[in-house]
């Protein structure tokens, strides 16, 4: 008889005060699961967001700093520049990352800082309750675009990996999703490998994660899971959208 | 086939169904009489079919399971 | 070590190196451009970091990083840019980090003009980000006081943890003055094991700023406040200048100090018993300075390169509001001798 799954070490018994069903509580794990496997805990300072994920800083059991709404990866870069030998992330959801901080994130990037980013995009301002974010789909309902974003009226919803990878600085974006166990392992996958290569010094590794928010969207858990298989995913596609490793490998 | 045990930390638990909703073999699901100190159903264990795939560990947001492979 | 003919934009990114700081992050706004560009090129002969960051508010949350991570780390601005930083001051503020900002003012408000201003009096002493807090200010008068205050600023910043601004502004930045770097810290800096290095074997650190609980929140602004009682204690810091035997005084600091003292030649070969509180902390503002000369003085003229922001700390000083006379040019002008003489004059009359 073996344990083959228990709840790592790199994660704190603070409870987490997500609502049922938010994938922050998954996020979190594969994060904390990467950096155990990779005996980086030690090592990992981890800038937090302003959004639900605020308190993340409690729940990770390494060093990490509440930031500025969107400010994560400037933060971060003060960090990285002080200490270049340790492993700097940061946490951050759309509102704060694809909003508010958009400058930040596209500068670091550009910069090619090397920390990694964990981009949680649910398509709505959760800690707030519910208003339209940057990667809002067109037509679904936010408390302030209550008949459905419009486009016309709202404005378009903004591809991160997309025009992230469009930039020179970063070395590995990849989207990702957690809606089903085998998300689950590859977004596990995404996480460790962004990590590793921010430990051989190589550049800024990025992973979107494509995630649910079942309070603000109306559904069950189980139901916004569905939602982001057959609405959110179509629109976000998961994939590798860029790798000089993998580059490198050809 | 590989058996396996699955535990459910009942007070971590809130009842978010995600586990039973990815068991292949229906090993869980939520409790009809039981509410936990944060006031939710939590998920139980129903039968013995559990093969260990962890699927439903996986899909936990709140770490409140453990998974054991049965030899 | 001997003077070195220096600019003072320059001279103060010298200090910074002097006294230990090897990161600056920073973005460039006229007229202290040459604090990053300086920087940029001298920093890195030190094994040091140079960031141009992609805004004011990157540079100061790149600073707030570089602090929790434990490093002696400074910014530089000037008015528009240091008011795009006050998010991250605050943040620095409440985390009780060290930090220290420079601002070079210009004549504002908006994108005003790219003269030298002193408008930034209360952004500075009063706040400026959302919240309870202060900052410690320092106001330098010539470029060798710029470079001193920038030196002690990383003293004070970490003996007291919180953000320190050199409020000077752009002709201190922009004159050549011969300058030596001699301070010398006087205070016992304990080591930063607070900061953020990784956990290592040991527990892990935090830098928080978000205390969602009103009780814990309160007593989180009651401790920086214990803090600040200390730093009013302690850190008070003023000039007088020809005060023995004075009846009246000017209250002036930084760049509009130096026009002060010359017209107080003036006035005295004139007769009149003048001199000058000059104000080189301006938080803690030194009340000190006004609690000893009790009733001695009949009027307080205060001079500033703004329409009055000092006034009311003066008033509070002196407890006497009615004792105080204000001459103030805004907008990047700076006011020349022989207004500041006809001022004293007219407040002064035949009283000599």
């Amino acid at each position: 008889m073996a344990v083959i799954f228990q709840k790592t070490k790199a994660l704190t018994d603070v409870k987490l005060h997500y609502c049922p069903g938010c994938a922050h509580g998954i996020v979190h794990r594969l994060v904390a699961e990467a950096l155990e496997e990779l005996d980086e805990v030690k090592n990992a300072i981890v800038a937090v967001p302003v959004g639900c994920s605020v308190f993340a800083n409690k729940y990770f059991n390494f060093d990490a700093i509440q930031c500025a709404h969107g400010r994560a990866p400037a933060t971060a870069t003060g960090i990285k520049r002080v200490h270049p030998d340790k492993m700097v992330l940061t946490y951050q959801g759309d509102g704060d990352l694809a909003s508010i901080g958009t400058a930040e994130i596209i500068h670091a990037a550009a910069r090619g800082e090397k920390i990694t980013t964990i981009f949680i995009n649910n398509g709505i301002y959760g800690m707030t309750g519910g208003q339209m974010a940057p990667t809002t789909l067109p037509g679904m309902k936010a408390t302030t675009a209550k008949n459905g974003r419009d486009p016309k009226i709202n404005g378009n919803p903004i591809r991160v990996c997309e025009m992230l990878s469009a930039l020179d600085g970063p070395v590995y974006i990849e989207r990702v999703s957690v809606s089903t166990p085998a998300q689950v392992t590859q977004a596990k996958r995404a996480i460790k490998k962004a990590l590793e290569i921010q430990r051989k010094g190589l550049g800024f590794t990025f992973v979107e994660v494509v995630s649910s928010c079942p309070t603000n969207w109306g559904l069950t858990p189980v139901k916004a899971m569905e939602f982001v298989r057959e609405k959110m995913i179509p629109y976000y596609p998961l994939g590798v959208y860029k790798d000089i490793t993998a580059e490198e490998g050809k | 086939m590989a058996k396996g045990r699955v535990t459910i930390n009942e007070m971590l638990c809130k009842g978010c169904e995600l586990c039973v909703s990815v068991c292949p073999k229906h090993v869980l699901q939520l409790s009809t009489t039981k509410i936990n100190a944060l006031g939710y159903n939590p998920a139980e264990v129903v039968n013995d079919d559990c093969i260990a795939c962890t699927s439903c560990a996986k899909m936990c947001p709140d770490c409140a399971i453990t998974v054991e492979k049965l030899d | 070590m001997a003077k070195v003919l220096m600019k003072g934009n320059e001279a103060v990114g010298k200090a910074a190196i002097e006294a230990g700081c090897r990161f600056f992050f920073g973005y460039p706004i006229t007229p202290q451009s040459e604090v990053p560009e300086y920087l940029s090129s001298e920093l890195p002969k030190v094994g040091g970091v140079f960031v141009q960051a992609e805004s004011e508010v990157a540079a100061i949350n790149m600073v707030y990083g570089a602090a929790g991570a434990g490093a002696r780390v400074l910014t530089s601005s000037s008015s528009p840019g240091i008011a795009l930083k006050q998010e991250g001051i605050g943040y620095i503020s409440n985390a009780g980090l060290p930090a220290v900002i420079i601002n070079m003012m210009r004549g504002g408000p908006g994108l005003g003009t790219i003269q030298p201003g002193q408008a930034d009096y209360n952004m500075a002493v009063k706040g400026g980000s959302n919240g309870d807090y202060h900052n410690i200010v320092l106001a330098p008068a010539s470029v060798q006081e710029a470079v001193d205050m920038v030196m002690e600023a990383f003293d004070l910043a970490d003996y007291y943890g919180t953000p320190v601004i050199v409020l000077a502004d752009g002709l201190i930045g922009q004159m050549m003055e011969p300058v030596e770097f001699n301070y010398v810290c006087k205070k016992e800096l304990a080591p930063k094991t607070w900061a953020l290095t990784g956990k290592g074997d040991g527990e892990k650190h935090m830098v928080e700023n978000l205390v969602i609980e009103p009780d814990e929140c309160e007593a989180w602004n009651k401790k920086h406040f214990e803090t600040y009682a200390k730093i009013e204690a302690n850190e008070q810091a003023w000039e007088e200048f020809l005060m023995d035997d004075a009846e009246y005084a000017f209250v002036s600091y930084g760049t509009s100090s130096r026009i002060v003292r010359s017209a107080i030649g003036y006035l005295r070969e004139a007769g009149y018993k003048v001199g000058m509180i000059r104000p080189k902390t301006l938080w803690p503002f030194p009340t000190k300075a006004f609690e000893k000369l009790d009733k001695k003085i009949k009027k307080y003229m205060d001079v500033e390169m703004s329409m009055g922001q000092m006034v009311q700390d003066v008033a509070y000083a002196c407890n006497d509001k009615n004792k105080i006379e204000f001459y103030g040019r805004t907008g990047g002008v700076v006011p020349a001798v022989d207004e500041i003489v006809e001022f004293g004059k007219k407040v002064m009359g035949g009283d000599k």
